[in-house]
C-alpha cells in the first residue's frame, strides 16, 4: 500500500488502484455523514477534486492521486458513510481508478514514511 | 466625561438617549482601555494617515420629532394609488395582529441569525412553519428559510439546476412568460458564467439543449399552463425543471410536485407583506430530496438537544459560504427571516381553508371583471385564469391608463396595445367598478353567482397544510400568545447586547422604524409611474448622496437586498468595466484568507478565480505574499477583496500599499464594507484606494436585523465605474431600489 501527504491511501488491486483514506483521517474528521462520489467512467487528472466528504464537524475534499479514469465507486457509502470511520481501509473504500501513468505511484510514502509522517 | 441635564432633552435624537453607556460607564471602559478621551481613544486607534480631512456635516442634527416631521412630508409626495400591476407584487392584507406582534416588536425584528439554536428556538419555529408551508404548497419535499427576492430565487434555481443536472448542455431555457424583472436578473447572473439563456415559448423548447429550464406559473399574463409534459421532456435529456410559481394560486391550482417539477421558486410577499416599493419580501425554494445539498440558503432542522428532547436548528450547513468559501452553493448568508416569519403567521392566521377561500374570492372577482369587459365587446385573455387578464385596448391603451389612474387605479402597460389588470385580497367592488369605468363601462358590480375559469384538469387535488400548527384556534388573542411564547424563547436586543458584531452593535431606535409602516411607504408597488413615487425618488436621492459623502465614492447603487448582494454586484461592475476596456480576460481575484465567507463565494459567482493571500496570525494581510501574487497574475489579475478595518479590528496601514499594488497591476479594488461602524466619520474607503464598497445597510445604518434579514446591501463606486452599475448593466434584484420601503431607516439614521 501507498500512502499520500492528503491522508489517502492507495491499494493495488490487478490492474486498478484503489482508493480511501487513513484511520488517522477519518479519526481527524469525526462521523463522517455525507460523501459524494465521482460518476463512474469519468477520466480525473492528478489534484482534480474528486470527493467531497462531510462530517459533523468539517467538509473536506478528497484529490485524484493519480491521472486515470473511475472504474468503479463504492456506493454502499451513500447510504452508510460510517463505513468510513468504522473500518476506512477496507469496507470504506471510495472508488478503484485504472491508472494511465501507474508511476505516478512512486511519489507516494510507504506504510512506514506514513507512519513517521503522523507521528 | 462632563455631561450637563440638558443632555436628556426629551424627544432629543442621537443625543444621550441613543448612546447605550452612561457617561460614568463610559469613564470605566476609558479606563480600562487605557484612553484619556473618546477622542484620544480614537487617535490612537486609527492611523493618521486614514483619517478623513473633513469631518462628516449634514448641517444641525434633527430631534425626533422634527425627523418624523420631515418623513411626513417626504412621504406625502408618494402617491398611493390602488395598484393593479401585478407582474409579481399584489395588494395584501397583513392581519393587523402580524403588524403589532412581530413587523413592529422589537423582540422579532431585532433578533439576529439563527446560528445559536440555544437562544433562537422561537424563531426558528416560525421558520420551519414558513419551509413546511411552502413544501406543502409546492408539493416538493425540502424547502429553505427564505431567499432574497423572487428573481434572485429563480437566478439561484437555474446554478442549481446546473449543478445537479447530468445533462452537459450549455444552455438554460427560460418561458417568455416568466415576470420581465425574473428573465432579466437570470441574464444578468448567467452571463459572467457563460451560460446561454434562451427565452422562448416552453412550447417551443428543446430540451436536448439546456441543463434547465424555467416556467412562470400562472405567466406573467395570466396564462395557466400545465407542465407535466414538458417536464418529462427535461428529463429525458436528464435536464432539471424550475418553476416559479405563486404560491397563493397554488390553493387552487395543479402543485408543481404534481407535475414532476424539481425546484420550484416565488414569492411569498403576498402572504401578508406589503409591496413595499418593492420590498423586502421573502422568496421561497423548494427542492426534492435528493437535490437538498445543493439548495443555497439556510435551511431548519429538527435535531435533538443534550436531553433527548426535540429542538430546532440550522442544517446542512455545510453548503454555505460561512464553510465552504468559494465551494459554497451560493453567496447568499443574509436572506428575508422577519418577512418569512411575517408569511407563516399568515399562514398559521388563514390555515389552508382561509387561504383557499382568499384565492377563491380573488378569483371570482376576476372572473366578474373580465365578464363585465365581455359584455362591453372587449375581449379578455387568457381563457383560464388565476388572477391576471390581459384586454387588447388597440390604440386606446393611453387613454385607458390615464383613465384608470384618475380613478385612483394605476393598470399594467402591456405592449403598445393591451392593458394588463391582476386583482388582489385588497380588491373589492369599489375597485372592479372603477376599472370599468377607465374602460367607459358604468355597471355595478353586484351579480355575485360563482364562476370560475380554472380547467378542472388544473385544479388541485391534493391537500396541503394539513400540520396542527395550521389549525390551531385562530382567534386574534391565540395568535398573539402564540407569537409571544415563541418571541420568549429568543434573545434578541431587546433584552441584552449581542457583542457579536456589526450585524448587532448598532442603532435600533424606535423613532426610525415608525415610517416603515406608514401607507405612503409600504403600499407603493415597485413599478408605478415615476411621478407616483416623488417621496421616495428624494428620499433615495438624498440618502445617495449621503453615503457617498460618508464613504468618499461618487456613485451609489441600492439595488442589492444583501451584503453578499452587494459583493456579487460591486464585482459585476468591475467585471463590466474590464470588459469594456478590452480586459474582458481579467479573471483572477486576490482575496486574505482571514476574509468573510461571502467574498470568495461571490467572486466564484461571477466566474472569477479565487487566489487567497496569506494573512498573518493577527489576521493583518502579508503585503509580500500580496505583491508577489498581484505581480504573479498581472496580465489576469481583476481585482481584489480587501475588509477594512480587518474581520480583526484592526486598522492596517498597508492599506494604500495593497490598493496601490492592486491598480498598478491593472486590477480594482474592492472594500467589503461590513466593518464601516468603525470608520463613519472618521475615515472613508473612496479615500484609503477603494474603487467600490457594499455598505450593509443592515449593520452600520440601523436597518434591524430580523432574524436573518431583510437587509440592504448597496454599492457605492468611484466616477469611473458609474456607467457599469446595476441599473445599466444587468439588475441584480427583482426591484429597481431594492427592499426600497427598509430605506427610510437608514435615511433617518443619517
Amino acid at each position: 500500500m501507498k500512502f499520500t501527504e492528503e491522508h489517502e491511501w492507495l491499494r493495488v488491486e490487478d490492474d486498478l488502484i484503489v482508493v480511501g483514506i487513513t484511520e488517522h483521517a477519518s479519526a481527524q474528521l469525526g462521523d463522517i455523514v455525507f460523501i459524494e462520489l465521482p460518476e463512474e467512467g469519468t477520466t480525473v487528472s492528478k489534484d482534480d477534486e474528486i470527493v467531497v466528504i462531510e462530517s459533523v464537524k468539517a467538509a473536506s475534499d478528497i484529490l485524484a492521486p493519480i491521472d486515470g479514469e473511475i472504474v468503479e465507486v463504492n456506493e454502499a457509502l451513500v447510504d452508510e458513510p460510517s463505513k468510513v470511520n468504522d473500518d476506512p481501509i477496507g469496507d470504506g473504500w471510495f472508488f478503484k481508478i485504472k491508472p494511465s501513468d501507474p508511476s505516478q505511484m512512486d511519489d507516494y510514502m510507504s506504510e512506514e514514511q506514513y507512519m513517521k509522517l503522523i507521528g | 466625561m462632563p455631561y450637563t441635564p440638558t443632555h436628556y432633552l426629551p424627544y432629543d435624537f442621537a443625543n444621550r438617549r441613543h448612546i447605550g453607556p452612561s457617561p460614568a460607564e463610559m469613564d470605566d471602559m476609558l479606563k480600562v482601555v487605557g484612553a484619556k478621551s473618546l477622542d484620544a481613544l480614537i487617535d490612537e486607534t486609527i492611523p493618521k494617515s486614514i483619517r478623513q480631512k473633513e469631518p462628516l456635516d449634514f448641517g444641525k442634527p434633527l430631534s425626533e420629532r422634527k425627523l418624523l416631521n420631515h418623513m411626513r412630508v417626504t412621504a406625502s409626495k408618494n402617491k398611493v394609488l390602488t395598484s393593479l400591476i401585478g407582474q409579481g407584487y399584489y395588494g395584501t392584507v397583513t392581519p393587523p395582529v402580524i403588524t403589532r406582534n412581530i413587523l413592529e416588536n422589537p423582540a422579532w425584528y431585532t433578533a439576529y441569525t439563527p446560528y445559536q439554536p440555544e437562544i433562537s428556538q422561537g424563531r426558528l419555529e416560525a421558520l420551519l412553519n414558513f419551509q413546511t408551508m411552502v413544501s406543502d404548497l409546492t408539493g416538493l419535499e425540502v424547502a429553505n428559510a427564505s431567499l432574497l427576492d423572487e428573481a434572485t430565487a429563480c437566478a439561484e434555481a437555474m446554478t442549481m439546476a446546473q449543478r445537479v443536472a447530468k445533462s452537459k448542455a450549455g444552455a438554460f431555457f427560460v418561458d417568455e412568460s416568466c415576470h420581465p424583472q425574473n428573465i432579466e436578473v437570470i441574464k444578468t447572473r448567467a452571463k459572467p458564467l457563460g451560460i446561454q439563456v434562451i427565452v422562448g415559448d416552453p412550447d417551443d423548447l428543446d430540451a436536448q439543449q439546456v441543463f434547465g429550464a424555467i416556467f412562470q406559473y400562472p405567466g406573467t399574463h395570466g396564462h395557466i399552463r400545465d407542465f407535466t409534459d414538458h417536464v418529462a421532456a427535461l428529463h429525458e435529456a436528464k435536464a432539471i425543471a424550475v418553476v416559479a410559481a405563486d404560491p397563493l394560486a397554488l390553493t387552487l391550482l395543479k402543485e408543481p410536485g404534481a407535475m414532476g417539477v424539481d425546484i420550484a421558486v416565488g414569492s411569498t410577499q403576498r402572504f401578508g407583506v406589503p409591496e413595499g416599493y418593492g420590498g423586502p419580501h421573502a422568496a421561497y425554494m423548494a427542492t426534492k430530496d435528493a437535490y437538498k445539498r445543493s439548495m443555497p440558503g439556510r435551511i431548519v432542522g429538527i435535531s435533538i438537544d443534550a436531553h433527548g428532547n426535540k429542538a430546532y436548528r440550522l442544517a446542512l450547513q455545510t453548503r454555505e459560504q460561512h464553510i465552504r468559501r468559494e465551494k459554497a452553493t451560493s453567496n447568499v448568508c443574509t436572506a428575508q427571516a422577519l418577512l418569512a416569519v411575517m408569511a407563516s403567521f399568515y399562514a398559521v392566521f388563514h390555515g389552508p381553508e382561509g387561504l383557499k377561500a382568499i384565492a377563491q374570492r380573488i378569483h371570482r372577482k376576476t372572473v366578474r371583471l373580465a365578464k363585465g369587459l365581455e359584455a362591453a365587446g372587449f375581449t379578455v385573455e387568457p381563457s383560464a385564469f388565476f388572477d391576471t387578464i390581459i384586454i387588447d385596448v388597440g390604440l386606446l391603451q393611453r387613454g385607458v391608463l390615464q383613465a384608470a389612474v384618475n380613478e385612483g387605479v394605476n393598470l399594467r402597460r402591456v405592449g403598445k396595445t393591451k392593458i394588463g389588470i391582476s386583482l388582489d385580497e385588497r380588491s373589492g367592488r369599489a375597485t372592479t367598478e372603477a376599472v370599468w369605468r377607465a374602460f367607459g363601462i358604468d355597471r355595478n358590480d353586484d351579480d355575485y353567482t360563482p364562476e370560475y375559469r380554472i380547467p378542472d384538469t388544473m385544479q388541485r387535488q391534493t391537500a396541503y397544510l394539513e400540520h396542527d400548527v395550521f389549525h390551531m384556534n385562530r382567534a386574534e388573542t391565540e395568535m398573539m400568545r402564540y407569537m409571544r411564547r415563541l418571541a420568549d424563547r429568543d434573545l434578541a436586543l431587546d433584552r441584552a447586547m449581542i457583542p457579536l458584531g456589526s450585524c448587532t452593535m448598532k442603532l435600533n431606535s424606535a423613532a426610525e422604524m415608525m415610517p416603515v409602516s406608514w401607507r405612503e411607504f409600504s403600499l407603493m408597488h415597485p413599478f408605478v409611474p415615476k411621478d407616483q413615487a416623488q417621496g421616495y425618488a428624494e428620499l433615495i436621492e438624498d440618502l445617495c448622496d449621503k453615503l457617498c459623502k460618508i464613504t468618499g465614492y461618487d456613485g451609489m447603487s441600492v439595488q442589492p437586498n444583501s451584503g453578499a448582494q452587494g459583493e456579487y454586484a460591486g464585482l459585476l461592475t468591475i467585471a463590466e468595466y474590464h470588459a469594456a476596456n478590452g480586459q474582458g480576460h481579467r479573471n483572477v481575484c486576490l482575496i486574505p484568507m482571514s476574509a468573510h465567507g461571502t467574498n470568495p463565494a461571490s467572486a466564484q459567482m461571477v466566474g472569477w478565480k479565487v487566489i487567497p493571500v496569506e494573512t498573518a496570525e493577527n489576521g493583518d494581510i502579508d503585503v509580500d505574499d500580496f505583491r508577489a501574487k498581484a505581480e504573479q497574475y498581472a496580465d489576469h489579475l481583476a481585482a481584489c477583496m480587501i475588509t477594512y478595518p480587518s474581520t480583526h479590528g484592526v486598522f492596517e496601514e498597508t492599506v494604500h500599499e495593497i490598493c496601490q499594488i492592486t491598480h498598478d497591476n491593472g486590477g480594482q479594488v474592492y472594500i467589503d464594507g461590513a466593518n464601516l461602524n468603525a470608520m463613519v466619520g472618521l475615515s472613508r474607503p473612496g479615500d484609503l484606494g477603494g474603487d467600490v464598497s457594499h455598505l450593509n445597510l443592515h449593520k452600520t445604518f440601523a436597518i434591524p436585523h430580523g432574524g436573518g434579514g431583510p437587509g440592504m446591501g448597496p454599492i457605492g463606486v468611484k466616477a469611473h465605474l458609474i456607467p457599469f452599475l446595476p441599473e445599466q448593466s444587468g439588475a441584480v434584484s427583482a426591484a429597481p431600489f431594492g427592499s426600497a420601503s427598509v430605506l427610510p431607516i437608514s435615511w433617518a439614521y443619517c
